[in-house]
């Protein structure tokens, strides 16, 4: 990272996400009984998708902050 | 003709070939009927393209009128025509392609990427739009053809649809109708890719007409008129201009005429087929009527609210249904809606005849068409007959097993009621039927609310649901009870409005006592059993009977109170704490709660359904806040709480009723001193502080605030005093009106109006504002003529001293006319903006479905939330956004009383 850069992971704003495993990936799939292409997807150009190095094809979970629920799970399929 | 079901629609462009496919008919003379009054073999109307005459068939398909679809026809067009629909693509293609080659003019490298690219976003299903647009930009670039070295010319459109090509030399010529298709037609294949188009159904000289399809006459049937006389459709008004034209061409080019007039001709023929396509084009002087109406051609049809698609297909019009006036009617229940008879006589339910149901049946037929009687029969044959003031005898005698009677709704029908705009699923609810006399439906106030409904004039409309699926849900889903809890905050939307909460203000503020006979009258609406425990007892002076001597006796009589009387309706076992609406925040002012003691009766007990304490008012009892409803409907569920509010709704009303109760001029009145005190101490002394400031200003000694310019900073402050102003006399006004006025009472219980609404009519109206700043526009450096140029002055920049009452000055007058302008035009602007992002909204809202489990998703499967709202809670029947409140539980089952 540039110097006087700061990453944008670390900002407040940016909810955290973290690339699935593919052992993770398939549970995932498998408990909603879902294609890959009916994840919601995130484009690799993505500055968060950048940051953490995600291929197209892998699923990102992402960890909000939630007013209705405290905390909430969502994933995106990362796509060109 | 066999029913076809849908595989699959292909969207593209019809080639020549294809048009002549699926012609039955070449079409070649403008006449429509002959003299014997028969379509003209090859006409307009003819026999082959379909029949609009009874009794003739069609020599296409066979069939009789309503059984032939209707067929194409096709006209050959003499020279080929711009199809107007296409003319700025054509134009963006002639652009985008050599004028000798007709390739695309861009490099082997472009071509290739911007081929990848649109096959790409096609696989993923998305727009292509974007790399066309790009394709068109780079390709418009190139002045020489990378391919054949021809240097490429400026191509000039000229609206609608004429192409001026422009050499070097900056001469002008114009490209024919035939030249841009001879371009178009050398356009290799690969290349039309590259503009979004698919050559298989799409091909671009298809945009250039040859042949021009003409649309069966069952699309453009004549009427006849009552003089006998044949009146066309405007399409065959308009056919017949083109076939005109076109024959006119041929003969012209044939005989050899000069070179001018067959150009004009053509010009002529391209107008009619433009204005065949588009009668509104902008520029083009529109084809009208005889009568000098614009004729409606095609795009006419399509386009707009009455359009083909927003009025025919999105919005058709039903039958079964009824449209009127709203009026209200606190004696019927909040589920059900008036219905007049003459309405109820006209709406009809179909009903099987079967062995449990044929007595009742046959009853209802002998009264014929007398209200819950039968319109139409419909025998086991399947013959429908109308039921009529000679025959309903003879079929009430015939009437049997399997026949099908429509008969009139009536009383406990279920129906749908609903109030456009529709912007919430509470917008259509199921109500149920009772019919009655008059002209309006009739409609419990307490549920204009959802229906966002008044009775200035409000019209609603009325569903009859026609199968017992369509009632069993409406039932379930739509009754007005289980539609108490508003979906959208979790809290109940249907309540008290206005005279309710002012009736039962009154009737539970103080101790108020009622004799027996008194209870009675408040309470004979409503279904209680007994009158419960007595309040007390208080001395009555009654004459003598026994003496006849007419000297007095006291007598010990009962009385209940006011709170006796409302927790007679009030559900047996219900506990429940709150704070009114009375409440003064004495918590947010750190007084504390004085809870029972509270002197503004604002804090209200409610034990094993009885009213300790507390007034009732809107927090209470009223729409949009409602705790006793809230908490009446979680604990007692849908049929309870529509209980209560029906018996809110008659106990009100009646109540207030009896007692009396008005608004006028004189309440708006203040006492002399009063007035005095607000002139002196609100406005004068604001108008001097404004006076200081400005005199601050003016010898710099202003001092800036923080992010703004010094003017800003004396304007803001000037804002602030004079809100100020107003705010101080509404104090001082409220000293001298107590809650006893009418108006006071009204803002304080929460029925109408605010404190605001009153300081305006007593005191002091206030600062005018436009945007949110003091009046500043008119002349030059002042507002009015009737101030010096740049004074700063309140009363010069729209401060409005005086009260409603009392009546404004001319120039207040007038500058709150100017801000009464700008919050009408405020609320317009909302209104429409609001609305068309609403249909936006909910045009890609509408097929998300929360599926079993838990997940929402979109037609395809697409997951748009792995858990409903995160939380997976509706909030109309979680607990304030939770799945239960647990603490309530937990009181609940220690026996504490509930929240406070
Ligand atoms: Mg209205
Ligand atoms: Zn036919
Ligand atoms: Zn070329
Ligand atoms: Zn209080």
């Amino acid at each position: 990272m540039k110097k006087g850069k700061f990453s944008i992971l670390e900002h407040e704003l940016v909810p955290k996400h973290e690339i699935l495993e593919e052992r993770e990936a398939a549970a995932l799939l498998d408990k909603y009984k879902l294609q890959k292409e009916q994840l919601p997807k995130i484009k690799k150009s993505d500055p968060v998708i950048k940051e953490i190095k995600a291929e197209v094809g892998d699923v990102v979970r992402i960890t909000r902050r939630s007013r209705t629920a405290g905390k909430s799970l969502s994933y995106r399929l990362v796509i060109e | 003709m066999r029913a076809k079901r849908i595989k699959g629609i292909k969207f593209g462009l019809l080639s020549s070939k294809e048009i002549r496919k699926m012609s039955a008919s070449r079409i070649i003379t403008p006449d429509t009927y002959g003299e014997d009054g028969f379509p003209i073999e090859r006409g307009l109307v003819n026999q082959h393209i379909g029949v609009i005459d009874p009794g003739l068939r069609c020599k296409t398909c066979g069939g009789r009128m309503g059984e032939c679809p209707g067929h194409f026809g096709h006209i050959d067009l003499e020279a080929p025509v711009i199809h107007v629909g296409y003319a700025k693509l054509i134009h963006r293609i002639l652009t985008a392609t050599c004028r000798k080659c007709s390739r695309v003019v861009l490099g082997e490298e472009d071509r290739k990427r911007f081929l990848e690219e649109i096959k790409r976003q096609k696989e993923r299903q998305a727009d292509v739009g974007e790399v066309v647009k790009q394709v068109f930009r780079e390709a418009a670039k190139s002045s020489v053809c990378m391919y054949c070295s021809e240097p490429q010319n400026l191509i000039k459109y000229d609206k609608p649809t004429t192409y001026i090509e422009i050499d070097e030399g900056g001469k002008e010529r114009r490209l024919m109708p035939t030249d841009v298709r001879e371009r178009l037609e050398r356009i290799p294949d690969e290349d039309v890719f590259l503009f979004g188009m698919d050559p298989e159904n799409a091909r671009p000289e298809w945009m250039v007409l040859t042949v021009l399809p003409v649309p069966p006459v069952t699309a453009r049937p004549s009427i006849t008129l009552e003089s006998g006389q044949r009146s066309e459709d405007d399409l065959t008004h308009k056919l017949v201009d083109i076939i005109r034209i076109n024959q006119r061409f041929m003969e012209n080019r044939d005989a050899g005429a000069p070179q001018l007039i067959i150009e004009d001709l053509w010009e002529l023929l391209q107008y009619h087929v433009n204005t065949y396509f588009d009668n509104e084009i902008p520029g083009v002087p529109p084809a009208r009527h005889r009568s000098g109406r614009p004729l409606k051609t095609i795009s006419q049809r399509l386009k707009g609210k009455e359009g083909r698609f927003r009025g025919s297909l999105s919005g058709k019009r039903v039958n079964f249904s009824a449209r009127t006036v709203i009026s209200p009617d606190p004696d019927i229940e909040i589920d059900e809606v008036g219905v007049p008879e003459e309405v109820a006589k006209e709406l009809t339910i179909t009903v099987n005849v079967t062995e449990r149901n044929l007595d009742v049946m046959r009853e209802t037929l002998k009264r014929g068409k007398k209200h819950p009687g039968v319109n139409y029969v419909r025998r086991v044959d399947g013959r429908k007959i109308k039921v009529t003031e000679s025959n309903y005898e003879a079929l009430a005698e015939e009437l049997d097993i399997g026949w099908r009677v429509e008969r009139h709704i009536q009383d406990g029908d279920i129906v749908l009621f609903n109030r456009q705009p529709s912007l919430h699923r509470l917008s259509i609810m199921a109500h149920y039927v009772r019919v009655m006399p008059g002209r309006t439906f009739r409609l419990n106030p307490a549920v204009c609310p959802p229906y966002n409904a008044d009775y200035d004039g409000d019209e609603m409309n009325l569903h009859v649901l026609q199968t017992e699926e369509a009632r069993a849900e409406a039932k379930i889903l739509m009754e007005v009870q289980r539609n108490i809890i508003s979906p959208r905050f979790g809290r109940p939307i249907i309540g008290g409005i206005h005279d309710y909460i002012t009736g039962v203000f009154l009737l539970t503020r103080g101790e108020k006592r009622f004799e027996k006979e008194k209870v009675l009258d408040i309470l004979y609406k409503i279904d209680i059993e007994d009158l419960g425990e007595y309040g007390g007892t208080f001395e009555s002076p009654v004459r003598s009977e026994v003496s006849g001597m007419g000297f007095e006796e006291v007598r010990l009589s009962r009385y209940w109170t006011g709170k006796q009387i409302f927790s007679m309706i009030l559900p047996k076992q219900l506990n429940l704490q709150f704070r009114g609406k009375m409440c003064a925040r004495c918590i947010e002012r750190g007084e504390g709660c004085k809870k029972e003691n509270c002197s503004r009766e604002a804090y209200i007990v409610i034990k094993e359904g009885n009213l300790l304490c507390g007034v009732i008012d809107e927090r209470a009892i009223g729409s949009f806040k409602g705790i006793i409803i809230d908490k009446i409907f979680r604990q007692y569920r849908e049929e309870v709480a529509k209980v209560f509010i029906n018996n809110v709704s008659r106990l009100a009303i009646n109540y207030i009723k009896q007692t009396g109760f008005s608004f006028g001029i004189s309440d708006e009145d203040l006492p002399r001193e009063g007035k005095e005190l607000i002139r002196e101490e609100a406005v004068h002394e604001a108008e001097k502080k404004v006076d200081e400031l400005i005199r601050a200003y003016e010898g710099g000694e202003l001092e800036t605030l923080p992010g703004r310019t010094l003017e800003e900073t004396l304007e803001l402050l000037i804002m602030q005093e004079l809100a100020h102003a107003r705010d101080d006399s509404g104090i001082i006004a409220e000293r001298y009106l107590s809650i006893e006025n009418p108006g006071v009472l009204m803002a304080k219980s929460g029925a109408r109006g605010s404190m605001l609404n009153l300081t305006q009519m007593a005191a002091c109206v206030g600062q005018q504002s436009v945007r949110g700043e003091r009046i500043k526009r008119g002349y030059q450096g002042r507002t009015l003529p009737h101030f010096k140029p740049d004074d700063r002055s309140a009363d010069a920049h729209g401060f409005v001293r005086s009260s409603f009452k009392d009546g404004l000055s001319p120039t207040e007058y007038f500058f709150h006319a100017i801000g009464g302008r700008e919050a009408l035009v405020d609320t317009a602007v909302r209104t429409s903006q609001s609305g068309y992002f609403q249909r936006r909204l909910i045009n890609a809202l509408q097929d998300l479905e929360v599926k079993y489990d838990g997940t929402v998703r979109e037609t395809k499967g697409i997951v748009v939330q792995f858990k409903y709202g995160d939380d997976s809670v509706d909030p109309s029947k979680g607990e304030y956004g939770k799945v239960v409140d647990i603490d309530e539980v937990i009181r609940e089952a220690i026996g504490v009383e509930s929240r406070s």
